[in-house]
C-alpha cells in the first residue's frame, strides 16, 4: 500500500472510530445565558470584597493614630 | 448607522441582534471540535464574551463570520488543552448504525485513544480536515494559520498516528484475513 492509500485508510479508520458530529443544531436560544454572563461581568468588575474595605479601614485608621510610621510604611512599599 | 459599526460603537442592541444571527453558527462550528454539546453550548458563549470584550478593536467593513469563527476556533482550543482527554471525547454522538462492523469495538478504542494523545492543536486540525472533511483554505482562515501549515500539521498528526496504530492496524488486519478464511 502507497503512502496516500495509507493516509485513505487511516482516516476512513478515524472516521468510523470518532463519527462525525452528527447533531449540530442549537436546541435553545443561548441569549439568557450570555444576558448572565455580561451580568455577572458587570458585577464582579464592580464588586470590592468587604475583607478589602476592612483592610484599608484598618490600614487608615493605624496611620491616623500612629502618624510616625508613615515614613517606614513608604520606605518598605 | 450599520449593525456592525453600531456593534464596534458599543451598542448593546447591535451585539444582541448579532448574538441571534449568529449562534447557531458558531455553535455548529464548536461542537465540530469539541464534540460535546453542553460543552459546545458554554463555548459558544465564551465565544460571544470574548467578541464583546474585542469590540473595540473589530473592523465594521471586515467580515464578522470569519472574525466570530476565529474567536470560536481559539476559544475550542483553549478547551481541547484545558479539558483531560479521558472526559475530552464524551460519546455525545453515538457511533453511527451505518458502521463497519469489520471495526471492532477494541479496534475502535486504540484509534481514540491514539487520537487523543494528539496534542490540542493536531486533534483540532486532524478533526475538522479528515474527520468533518472541512476545506482546508476554511480551517486556516478559522485557525488563523496558512493553508501550507494546516497540511503540515495533517502531515504530522497522521505519521503520529500511524506509529501509535501500527500495530494496531496489523492486528486489525490479521482479523480480518482470518474471517475471510
Amino acid at each position: 500500500m502507497n503512502n496516500h492509500e495509507n493516509d485513505k485508510e487511516l482516516q476512513r479508520l478515524l472516521k468510523q472510530a470518532l463519527p462525525g458530529a452528527q447533531d449540530m443544531e442549537l436546541r435553545r436560544d443561548l441569549w439568557p445565558q450570555m444576558l448572565r454572563r455580561l451580568d455577572d461581568a458587570h458585577t464582579h468588575r464592580l464588586h470590592i470584597p468587604w475583607f478589602d474595605w476592612v483592610l484599608a479601614a484598618g490600614t487608615v485608621a493605624a496611620l491616623l493614630i500612629f502618624p510616625g510610621a508613615i515614613p517606614a510604611l513608604l520606605y518598605h512599599l | 448607522m450599520e449593525l456592525l459599526e453600531r456593534f464596534a460603537a458599543g451598542d448593546p442592541d447591535a451585539f444582541e441582534a448579532l448574538f441571534r444571527q449568529h449562534q447557531r453558527e458558531v455553535y455548529a462550528w464548536i461542537v465540530r471540535i469539541v464534540r460535546d454539546s453542553g460543552a459546545a453550548e458554554d463555548l459558544t458563549v465564551e465565544t460571544f464574551w470574548r467578541i464583546y470584550r474585542a469590540r473595540d478593536r473589530f473592523d465594521p467593513t471586515g467580515n464578522f463570520r470569519a472574525w466570530a469563527r476565529r474567536i470560536a476556533t481559539n476559544a475550542a482550543l483553549d478547551h481541547l488543552k484545558r479539558v483531560r482527554p479521558e472526559i475530552a471525547l464524551v460519546d455525545d454522538f453515538p457511533s453511527p448504525a451505518k458502521g463497519d462492523p469489520a471495526i471492532s469495538s477494541e479496534l475502535r478504542r486504540h484509534i481514540k485513544n491514539a487520537f487523543l494523545t494528539l496534542p490540542a492543536k493536531y486533534r483540532l486540525i486532524v478533526t475538522l480536515a479528515l474527520i468533518e472533511e472541512q476545506p482546508y483554505n476554511e480551517i486556516a482562515e478559522a485557525a488563523g494559520i496558512s493553508v501550507a501549515l494546516v497540511k503540515v500539521r495533517i502531515f504530522r498528526a497522521v505519521r503520529m498516528l500511524r506509529k501509535k496504530l501500527n500495530f494496531v492496524r496489523l492486528e486489525a488486519a490479521s482479523n480480518e484475513q482470518s474471517r475471510k478464511r
